[in-house]
């Protein structure tokens, strides 16, 4: 009796505590969402203080059309940026990822090696060199520039991802196509592409959110204000005033931050799937 | 080497992953031999190109500019310009408080925030096991790793704020007047209250990949340890973390890389002088302001590539200490 007693305390503790982290966690969220629904006078003393709430859109609102920083042209910007920068890459990482797992050439293994060795690469080692290219390819400042940089920046990680991904799948029909006469390219067209479309998926959604949430390199390529991401344009929500107005500044935040978490939320499976294969590949 | 390839894959428990020798038989299934170059060619090619053009060559370049002055003469000078620099090393600042220099800040990251972040999210994943609802509280920790990061940095600078924030209201109604103020204000705070609150942003990627490892323990293995009446802390040292070895390696390494490279939190929270006379400053944003007058003075181009290669230099250890551990378990 007292030892099924002692589990069921267990039992409760246990669940406490893992609550009471997962709230703990929650807080600065809380926090963002109260005041960027707010007049940010209501919150000067903190968000937390309920008896004087006028929910308003009225944050969000000047977030996305405040004329300097208007987080809704970051936000077509974003798009521009991220939508070629994570299709490319996914195109070209799966020719090599796919070369590397069916052919076989002189020093392969070294090869891809090199290229996986690269993602250890921080960015701040390419960025005097990349903007010097950009410099003279006159694409400083131009969201080309940003869209190369990314492709060839996810190639590492998306080739050792697509490799491992073709190297499981079963050879059979591949063969099958090949004693048909089909030649590579279209094998790889027609019959592997399809079948890899949920780990594009995985691969998309990493990518993807790699290039929405990236600051360093659209900081070091880019300079108009109209130009920017919506990254690029948070901190400036906060500069330039004696006080920060915590409203705008949050409200900018949630709408930056909203777009990998639906992401997250939407395609959660893909999205762990791409992590875990990224890093250990269980 | 193959027997380094052959360990790493072994460790990583990837039938596939660096996989030698299957590709050889496929390769004689294909066409005449031209044939077969040209297709290798196209499959290759565009991937090769972009990674040389816009990876290797700038990594290369940026060692070189390291070694050179701005008229291409060679020099140590660029060296010893940073690690004379007080920006990057402050012995006069020992022991407390920062600045303390850059490459100081980056250690004191890396020997408070891996640590913690590794085993809260260790402690997180065994007790979820237990736990109804534990994809909830996943996803509630997990949403540091899918925050911007330097949406993470505003959200820092919000939580250490006085006023709206609650960490010094917290210390205020805790009666402790020296923490119930702006952290990042202040040299004493800001550069622990970034690292507390980056663990915040990065325990959940620990939670995740031990979360994963845990599920690939058979449960025959607990089981079997319970009727011999092993003790729970035994079973955890015996059985649980030397089985968890892959997962602890990999999760160092990312984030040691991850702590290396620290930028976005920083210049969101504080700014990109690295707060009160660099009191939370740390290297890649060190590397950013050397880059930015590199503009207008070239010489610091050389600074910026020094500080970048150091940077690398460091990630590459991290790296290979995690290949070297995998190849020897293998």
């Amino acid at each position: 009796m007292t030892k099924r007693r002692k589990i069921r305390m267990r039992t409760i503790v246990v669940h406490l505590l893992a609550w009471g982290v997962a709230l703990i966690w929650m807080i600065p969220f809380l926090g963002i969402f109260s005041t960027a629904t707010r007049p940010t006078s209501e919150v000067a003393f903190g968000w937390w203080q309920l008896n004087r709430y006028h929910p308003t859109l009225d944050n969000f609102i000047s977030a996305l059309t405040e004329p300097r920083f208007s987080i809704s042209i970051g936000y077509v910007n974003s798009l521009i940026i991220a939508v070629p920068a994570t299709l490319v890459p996914i195109f070209v990482a799966s020719l090599a990822g796919y070369g590397f797992s069916r052919f076989s050439f002189p020093m392969r293994d070294y090869l891809f090696l090199s290229i996986v060795l690269l993602m250890s690469v921080p960015a701040q080692m390419v960025a005097i060199p990349v903007f010097q290219i950009m410099v003279n390819l006159d694409l400083v400042d131009n969201q080309l520039s940003l869209i190369l940089l990314h492709t060839a920046w996810g190639l590492p990680w998306i080739i050792l991802f697509m490799r491992n991904f073709f190297t499981a799948l079963p050879l059979e029909v591949e063969e099958a196509a090949r004693v048909d006469g089909a030649s590579d390219l279209k094998i790889f067209f027609r019959i592997v592409l399809p079948m890899a479309i949920p780990a594009f998926a995985s691969a998309g959604i990493l990518q993807f959110m790699w290039v929405w949430n990236d600051f360093f390199f659209a900081l070091i390529l880019i300079y108009t204000t109209d130009k920017m991401p919506a990254t690029l344009l948070v901190p400036k929500l906060a500069a330039g005033q004696q006080l920060t107005d915590w409203g705008l500044l949050s409200a900018g935040s949630i709408l930056v931050l909203i777009v990998p978490l639906a992401l997250y939320v939407l395609l959660q499976k893909y999205y762990i799937r791409g992590m875990i294969g990224w890093t250990i590949k269980g | 080497m193959r027997e380094a390839l052959a360990g790493i894959r072994r460790s990583l428990r990837l039938p596939s992953f660096l996989h030698r020798g299957g590709g050889d038989q496929r390769t004689a299934r294909l066409g005449p031999r031209a044939r077969k170059t040209a297709t290798r060619v196209v499959f290759l090619a565009p991937a090769l190109v972009l990674v040389i053009f816009l990876v290797v060559y700038p990594v290369l370049q940026t060692v070189y500019l390291s070694f050179v002055t701005p008229q291409g003469t060679a020099t140590l000078g660029n060296y010893e310009r940073v690690i004379t620099d007080p920006t990057t090393l402050n012995p006069a600042g020992l022991p407390w408080p920062p600045p303390l220099g850059t490459l100081l800040h980056n250690a004191l990251w890396i020997a408070i925030h891996l640590p913690i972040s590794l085993f809260f999210g260790l402690w997180l994943a065994l007790i979820l096991r237990e736990v109804k609802g534990s994809s909830i509280v996943k996803s509630a920790i997990f949403l540091g790793m899918v925050t911007p990061m330097i949406v993470g940095g505003v959200m820092l600078r919000f939580l250490f704020e006085q006023g709206p924030g609650v960490v010094p209201a917290f210390f205020d109604a805790a009666g402790i007047p020296s923490l119930a103020r702006s952290w990042l204000l202040y040299r004493e705070t800001a550069l622990l209250g970034l690292i507390f609150g980056s663990v915040w942003l990065w325990t959940g990627f620990s939670l995740i990949v031990y979360s994963a490892g845990l599920t690939t323990i058979p449960k025959d293995y607990f089981e079997a340890a319970k009727i011999d009446g092993t003790p729970p802390h035994r079973m955890f040292f015996r059985i649980t973390f030397p089985l968890l070895r892959p997962m602890t390696l990999v999760i160092i390494t990312m984030t040691l890389l991850w702590e290396l490279k620290i930028f976005d939190i920083v210049y969101a929270a504080v700014d990109r002088s690295g707060g009160t006379r660099g009191s939370a400053d740390v290297l890649s944003l060190q590397m950013y302001r050397y880059f930015v007058t590199g503009a207008t003075n070239p010489v610091y181009y050389g600074l910026a590539a020094v500080v970048a290669t150091l940077l690398t230099l460091l990630t590459l250890v991290g790296t290979a200490w995690l290949f070297r551990r995998m190849v020897k378990r293998g």
